[in-house]
Protein backbone atom coordinates (compact mmCIF):
# COMPACT_ATOMS: atom_id res chain seq x y z
CA UNK A 1 0.00 0.00 0.00
CA UNK A 2 2.89 2.49 0.84
CA UNK A 3 5.61 3.30 -1.22
CA UNK A 4 6.68 0.91 -4.29
CA UNK A 5 8.86 -1.59 -2.29
CA UNK A 6 6.70 -2.85 0.17
CA UNK A 7 4.17 -3.46 -3.19
CA UNK A 8 5.28 -6.92 -4.21
CA UNK A 9 4.94 -8.34 -0.62
CA UNK A 10 1.58 -6.65 -0.11
CA UNK A 11 0.14 -7.28 -3.10
CA UNK A 12 0.57 -11.08 -2.83
CA UNK A 13 -0.17 -11.78 0.25
CA UNK A 14 1.70 -13.82 2.96
CA UNK A 15 0.89 -15.90 5.33
CA UNK A 16 1.66 -13.56 8.01
CA UNK A 17 -1.23 -11.20 6.83
CA UNK A 18 -3.28 -14.69 6.36
CA UNK A 19 -2.51 -15.17 9.69
CA UNK A 20 -3.16 -11.54 10.88
CA UNK A 21 -6.25 -10.93 8.74
CA UNK A 22 -7.65 -14.90 10.33
CA UNK A 23 -7.17 -13.89 13.68
CA UNK A 24 -8.51 -10.23 13.25
CA UNK A 25 -11.71 -12.01 11.67
CA UNK A 26 -11.89 -14.47 14.70
CA UNK A 27 -11.66 -12.14 17.16
CA UNK A 28 -14.20 -9.26 15.54
CA UNK A 29 -16.65 -12.50 15.30
CA UNK A 30 -16.82 -13.63 18.76
CA UNK A 31 -17.56 -10.41 19.79
CA UNK A 32 -20.95 -9.39 18.58
CA UNK A 33 -21.53 -13.34 19.06
CA UNK A 34 -20.19 -13.17 22.85
CA UNK A 35 -22.24 -9.36 23.29
CA UNK A 36 -25.70 -10.87 21.92
CA UNK A 37 -25.26 -14.23 23.34
CA UNK A 38 -24.98 -12.85 26.95
CA UNK A 39 -26.75 -10.03 26.90
CA UNK A 40 -24.34 -8.22 28.74
CA UNK A 41 -25.41 -4.75 27.45
CA UNK A 42 -28.19 -2.68 26.29
CA UNK A 43 -30.10 -2.99 22.41
CA UNK A 44 -28.88 0.15 21.37
CA UNK A 45 -25.13 -0.56 23.01
CA UNK A 46 -25.32 -4.45 21.09
CA UNK A 47 -26.47 -2.77 18.01
CA UNK A 48 -23.47 -0.31 17.51
CA UNK A 49 -21.05 -3.26 18.77
CA UNK A 50 -22.76 -6.06 16.11
CA UNK A 51 -22.56 -2.84 13.01
CA UNK A 52 -19.05 -1.51 13.97
CA UNK A 53 -17.53 -5.40 14.36
CA UNK A 54 -19.26 -6.36 10.98
CA UNK A 55 -17.75 -2.80 9.30
CA UNK A 56 -14.50 -3.74 10.35
CA UNK A 57 -13.97 -7.02 9.67
CA UNK A 58 -15.62 -6.34 6.08
CA UNK A 59 -12.68 -4.03 5.74
CA UNK A 60 -10.08 -6.54 7.25
CA UNK A 61 -10.99 -9.20 4.86
CA UNK A 62 -11.30 -6.87 2.10
CA UNK A 63 -7.49 -5.35 2.47
CA UNK A 64 -5.97 -8.81 3.86
CA UNK A 65 -7.84 -11.56 2.01
CA UNK A 66 -9.04 -9.50 -1.18
CA UNK A 67 -5.85 -7.38 -1.54
CA UNK A 68 -8.26 -4.39 -2.59
CA UNK A 69 -5.58 -0.99 -2.70
CA UNK A 70 -6.47 2.22 -4.79
CA UNK A 71 -3.34 1.08 -7.12
CA UNK A 72 -3.95 -1.84 -8.97
CA UNK A 73 -5.25 -1.47 -12.23
CA UNK A 74 -5.18 2.18 -11.90
CA UNK A 75 -7.60 2.31 -8.90
CA UNK A 76 -10.23 0.91 -11.12
CA UNK A 77 -10.91 -2.15 -8.61
CA UNK A 78 -11.50 0.31 -5.95
CA UNK A 79 -13.44 2.61 -7.70
CA UNK A 80 -15.95 0.35 -8.94
CA UNK A 81 -16.10 -1.02 -5.57
CA UNK A 82 -17.25 3.31 -4.18
CA UNK A 83 -19.50 3.15 -7.16
CA UNK A 84 -21.12 -0.56 -5.92
CA UNK A 85 -21.27 0.80 -2.19
CA UNK A 86 -23.04 3.74 -3.06
CA UNK A 87 -25.64 1.65 -5.16
CA UNK A 88 -25.94 -0.19 -2.10
CA UNK A 89 -26.41 2.97 -0.24
CA UNK A 90 -28.83 4.13 -2.48
CA UNK A 91 -31.14 0.75 -2.57
CA UNK A 92 -31.01 -0.09 1.01
CA UNK A 93 -31.07 2.90 3.24
CA UNK A 94 -33.74 4.13 0.75
CA UNK A 95 -35.94 1.11 0.59
CA UNK A 96 -36.87 1.41 4.36
CA UNK A 97 -36.84 5.24 4.55
CA UNK A 98 -39.79 4.72 2.01
CA UNK A 99 -41.45 1.93 3.29
CA UNK A 100 -40.65 3.12 7.01
CA UNK A 101 -42.53 6.02 5.97
CA UNK A 102 -45.32 4.18 4.38
CA UNK A 103 -45.93 1.85 7.67
CA UNK A 104 -46.20 4.94 9.25
CA UNK A 105 -48.60 6.70 7.28
CA UNK A 106 -50.53 4.11 6.12
CA UNK A 107 -50.95 2.41 9.59
CA UNK A 108 -50.79 -1.16 7.29
CA UNK A 109 -49.23 -4.43 9.29
CA UNK B 1 3.22 -11.89 -12.01
CA UNK B 2 -0.42 -13.06 -12.59
CA UNK B 3 -0.63 -14.59 -8.74
CA UNK B 4 -1.62 -11.32 -6.75
CA UNK B 5 -5.49 -10.89 -6.23
CA UNK B 6 -6.32 -7.69 -7.82
CA UNK B 7 -3.20 -5.92 -8.53
CA UNK B 8 -1.97 -8.71 -10.77
CA UNK B 9 0.92 -6.97 -13.21
CA UNK B 10 1.89 -3.53 -12.23
CA UNK B 11 4.85 -2.49 -14.39
CA UNK B 12 5.35 -5.87 -16.02
CA UNK B 13 2.18 -5.58 -18.54
CA UNK B 14 3.60 -4.07 -21.56
CA UNK B 15 6.52 -6.69 -21.29
CA UNK B 16 4.40 -10.04 -20.82
CA UNK B 17 0.56 -9.97 -23.00
CA UNK B 18 -0.65 -12.92 -21.23
CA UNK B 19 0.18 -11.12 -17.69
CA UNK B 20 -2.00 -8.24 -18.92
CA UNK B 21 -4.40 -10.83 -20.36
CA UNK B 22 -5.02 -12.37 -16.92
CA UNK B 23 -5.39 -9.09 -15.24
CA UNK B 24 -7.75 -8.01 -17.33
CA UNK B 25 -9.96 -11.44 -16.68
CA UNK B 26 -9.29 -11.10 -13.10
CA UNK B 27 -10.46 -7.55 -13.26
CA UNK B 28 -13.51 -8.70 -15.55
CA UNK B 29 -14.57 -10.94 -12.70
CA UNK B 30 -14.24 -8.19 -9.85
CA UNK B 31 -16.53 -5.85 -12.06
CA UNK B 32 -19.05 -9.52 -11.79
CA UNK B 33 -18.86 -9.67 -8.03
CA UNK B 34 -19.55 -6.17 -7.63
CA UNK B 35 -23.05 -6.61 -9.48
CA UNK B 36 -23.49 -9.62 -7.31
CA UNK B 37 -23.03 -7.27 -4.60
CA UNK B 38 -26.01 -5.32 -5.93
CA UNK B 39 -28.44 -8.21 -5.68
CA UNK B 40 -27.59 -9.25 -2.72
CA UNK B 41 -28.04 -5.32 -1.31
CA UNK B 42 -31.19 -5.76 -2.63
CA UNK B 43 -32.38 -9.07 -1.15
CA UNK B 44 -30.84 -8.00 2.08
CA UNK B 45 -33.24 -4.67 1.18
CA UNK B 46 -36.11 -6.80 0.87
CA UNK B 47 -35.20 -8.74 4.04
CA UNK B 48 -35.14 -5.08 6.20
CA UNK B 49 -38.32 -4.28 4.70
CA UNK B 50 -40.50 -7.55 4.96
CA UNK B 51 -39.14 -7.82 8.67
CA UNK B 52 -41.96 -7.38 11.06
CA UNK B 53 -44.03 -9.32 8.67
CA UNK B 54 -44.50 -12.04 9.98
CA UNK B 55 -48.00 -12.70 9.78
CA UNK B 56 -48.89 -14.51 13.36
CA UNK B 57 -45.89 -16.60 12.70
CA UNK B 58 -42.49 -16.88 14.24
CA UNK B 59 -40.18 -14.04 14.45
CA UNK B 60 -35.82 -14.06 14.13
CA UNK B 61 -35.77 -14.38 18.08
CA UNK B 62 -38.02 -17.75 17.73
CA UNK B 63 -35.86 -19.52 15.27
CA UNK B 64 -33.04 -18.67 14.77
CA UNK B 65 -30.41 -21.00 16.47
CA UNK B 66 -26.75 -18.89 17.75
CA UNK B 67 -24.38 -21.75 18.72
CA UNK B 68 -25.03 -23.30 14.78
CA UNK B 69 -24.45 -20.37 13.32
CA UNK B 70 -21.22 -19.59 15.50
CA UNK B 71 -19.86 -22.94 13.79
CA UNK B 72 -20.89 -21.93 10.36
CA UNK B 73 -19.52 -18.67 10.32
CA UNK B 74 -15.96 -20.05 11.70
CA UNK B 75 -15.94 -22.93 9.05
CA UNK B 76 -16.67 -20.81 6.31
CA UNK B 77 -13.56 -17.96 7.95
CA UNK B 78 -11.09 -20.59 8.37
CA UNK B 79 -12.19 -21.47 4.56
CA UNK B 80 -11.17 -18.40 3.17
CA UNK B 81 -7.95 -19.05 5.03
CA UNK B 82 -7.59 -22.16 3.45
CA UNK B 83 -7.97 -20.89 0.26
CA UNK B 84 -5.50 -18.13 0.87
CA UNK B 85 -3.01 -20.76 1.55
CA UNK B 86 -3.85 -22.21 -1.91
CA UNK B 87 -2.84 -18.87 -3.44
CA UNK B 88 0.48 -18.53 -1.92
CA UNK B 89 1.15 -22.21 -2.59
CA UNK B 90 0.14 -21.50 -6.19
CA UNK B 91 2.75 -18.54 -6.26
CA UNK B 92 5.56 -20.67 -5.18
CA UNK B 93 4.66 -23.30 -7.78
CA UNK B 94 3.80 -25.97 -5.58
CA UNK B 95 0.83 -28.01 -7.27
CA UNK B 96 -0.04 -30.71 -4.91
CA UNK B 97 -0.10 -28.19 -2.15
CA UNK B 98 -2.32 -26.11 -4.19
CA UNK B 99 -5.10 -29.23 -4.93
CA UNK B 100 -4.75 -29.77 -0.68
CA UNK B 101 -5.66 -26.53 0.25
CA UNK B 102 -8.21 -26.83 -2.73
CA UNK B 103 -9.62 -29.99 -0.84
CA UNK B 104 -9.61 -28.60 2.21
CA UNK B 105 -11.40 -25.60 1.49
CA UNK B 106 -14.17 -27.78 -0.16
CA UNK B 107 -14.29 -29.77 3.00
CA UNK B 108 -14.84 -26.75 5.05
CA UNK B 109 -17.49 -24.97 2.40
CA UNK B 110 -19.01 -28.60 2.03
CA UNK B 111 -19.53 -28.57 6.23
CA UNK B 112 -21.13 -25.10 5.75
CA UNK B 113 -23.65 -26.03 3.11
CA UNK B 114 -24.37 -29.28 5.00
CA UNK B 115 -25.12 -27.03 8.34
CA UNK B 116 -27.14 -24.53 6.65
CA UNK B 117 -29.01 -27.57 5.34
CA UNK B 118 -29.69 -28.78 8.55
CA UNK B 119 -31.19 -25.52 9.37
CA UNK B 120 -33.36 -25.36 6.39
CA UNK B 121 -34.51 -28.52 7.08
CA UNK B 122 -35.06 -28.18 10.49
CA UNK B 123 -37.37 -24.96 9.86
CA UNK B 124 -39.56 -26.36 7.30
CA UNK B 125 -40.40 -29.69 9.41
CA UNK B 126 -41.77 -27.12 12.15
CA UNK B 127 -44.14 -25.55 9.79
CA UNK B 128 -41.72 -22.79 9.21
CA UNK B 129 -41.10 -22.53 5.52
CA UNK B 130 -40.26 -19.82 3.07
CA UNK B 131 -44.26 -20.04 2.54
CA UNK B 132 -45.38 -19.27 6.27
CA UNK B 133 -44.74 -15.54 6.25
CA UNK B 134 -43.42 -12.45 4.20
CA UNK B 135 -40.25 -12.67 6.76
CA UNK B 136 -39.75 -16.29 6.44
CA UNK B 137 -40.09 -15.89 2.47
CA UNK B 138 -37.26 -12.87 2.73
CA UNK B 139 -34.84 -15.13 4.93
CA UNK B 140 -34.87 -18.12 3.03
CA UNK B 141 -34.23 -15.81 -0.31
CA UNK B 142 -31.40 -14.25 0.83
CA UNK B 143 -29.59 -16.91 2.92
CA UNK B 144 -30.32 -19.27 0.64
CA UNK B 145 -29.01 -17.16 -2.21
CA UNK B 146 -25.58 -17.10 -0.31
CA UNK B 147 -26.03 -20.97 0.38
CA UNK B 148 -26.61 -21.14 -3.31
CA UNK B 149 -23.16 -19.28 -4.71
CA UNK B 150 -21.06 -21.20 -2.12
CA UNK B 151 -22.83 -24.65 -3.50
CA UNK B 152 -21.46 -23.09 -6.86
CA UNK B 153 -18.36 -22.10 -5.57
CA UNK B 154 -17.85 -25.94 -3.93
CA UNK B 155 -18.30 -27.32 -7.92
CA UNK B 156 -15.73 -24.50 -9.02
CA UNK B 157 -13.33 -25.78 -6.78
CA UNK B 158 -14.23 -29.85 -7.73
CA UNK B 159 -13.81 -28.37 -11.48
CA UNK B 160 -10.10 -26.50 -10.74
CA UNK B 161 -9.06 -29.52 -8.96
CA UNK B 162 -9.50 -31.66 -12.07
CA UNK B 163 -8.24 -29.15 -14.07
CA UNK B 164 -4.89 -29.04 -11.91
CA UNK B 165 -4.72 -32.78 -12.13
CA UNK B 166 -5.06 -32.64 -16.24
CA UNK B 167 -3.28 -29.68 -16.81
CA UNK B 168 -1.03 -28.54 -13.80
CA UNK B 169 -0.67 -24.99 -13.11
CA UNK B 170 -0.63 -23.28 -16.29
CA UNK B 171 -1.32 -19.58 -17.48
CA UNK B 172 -5.20 -21.15 -18.08
CA UNK B 173 -6.05 -22.10 -14.86
CA UNK B 174 -3.48 -19.43 -12.74
CA UNK B 175 -6.20 -16.66 -13.37
CA UNK B 176 -9.39 -19.18 -12.61
CA UNK B 177 -7.60 -20.11 -9.61
CA UNK B 178 -7.55 -16.06 -8.66
CA UNK B 179 -11.25 -15.65 -10.09
CA UNK B 180 -12.00 -18.69 -7.48
CA UNK B 181 -10.38 -16.76 -4.81
CA UNK B 182 -12.34 -13.31 -5.07
CA UNK B 183 -15.47 -15.16 -5.60
CA UNK B 184 -14.82 -17.61 -2.31
CA UNK B 185 -13.67 -14.18 -0.03
CA UNK B 186 -16.56 -12.22 -1.77
CA UNK B 187 -19.14 -14.89 0.09
CA UNK B 188 -17.35 -15.24 3.58
CA UNK B 189 -18.11 -11.12 3.26
CA UNK B 190 -21.49 -11.62 2.27
CA UNK B 191 -21.70 -13.76 5.21
CA UNK B 192 -20.32 -11.68 7.70
CA UNK B 193 -23.26 -9.22 6.98
CA UNK B 194 -25.93 -12.20 7.22
CA UNK B 195 -24.58 -13.65 10.26
CA UNK B 196 -24.47 -9.39 12.06
CA UNK B 197 -27.58 -8.13 10.48
CA UNK B 198 -29.27 -11.38 9.87
CA UNK B 199 -28.90 -13.32 12.76
CA UNK B 200 -27.71 -11.21 15.54
CA UNK B 201 -29.59 -8.38 15.31
CA UNK B 202 -32.41 -11.01 14.80
CA UNK B 203 -32.61 -12.33 18.19
CA UNK B 204 -32.08 -8.71 19.79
Amino acid sequence: MSGHASHEEHSHGSVKSYVVGLILSIVLTIIPFGVVMTGSFGTSATVLIIVATAVAQVLVQLILFMHMNTKADEGWNFMSFVFTVSILVLIIGGSVWIMYNLHQNMMIG
Amino acid sequence: MATDTLSNHEGHAHEHDHHDTAGTKVFGFWVYLMSDLVIFGSLFATYAVLLRGTAGGPSGADIFDLPLILINTFLLLVSSFTYGMAVLSMNANRVNQVKAWLAATFLLGAGFIGLELYEFHHLIHLGFGPDRSAFLSAFFTLVGTHGLHVTFGLIWILVMLVQLQTKGLTDMTRPRIMCLSLFWHFLDIVWICVFSFVYLMGVL
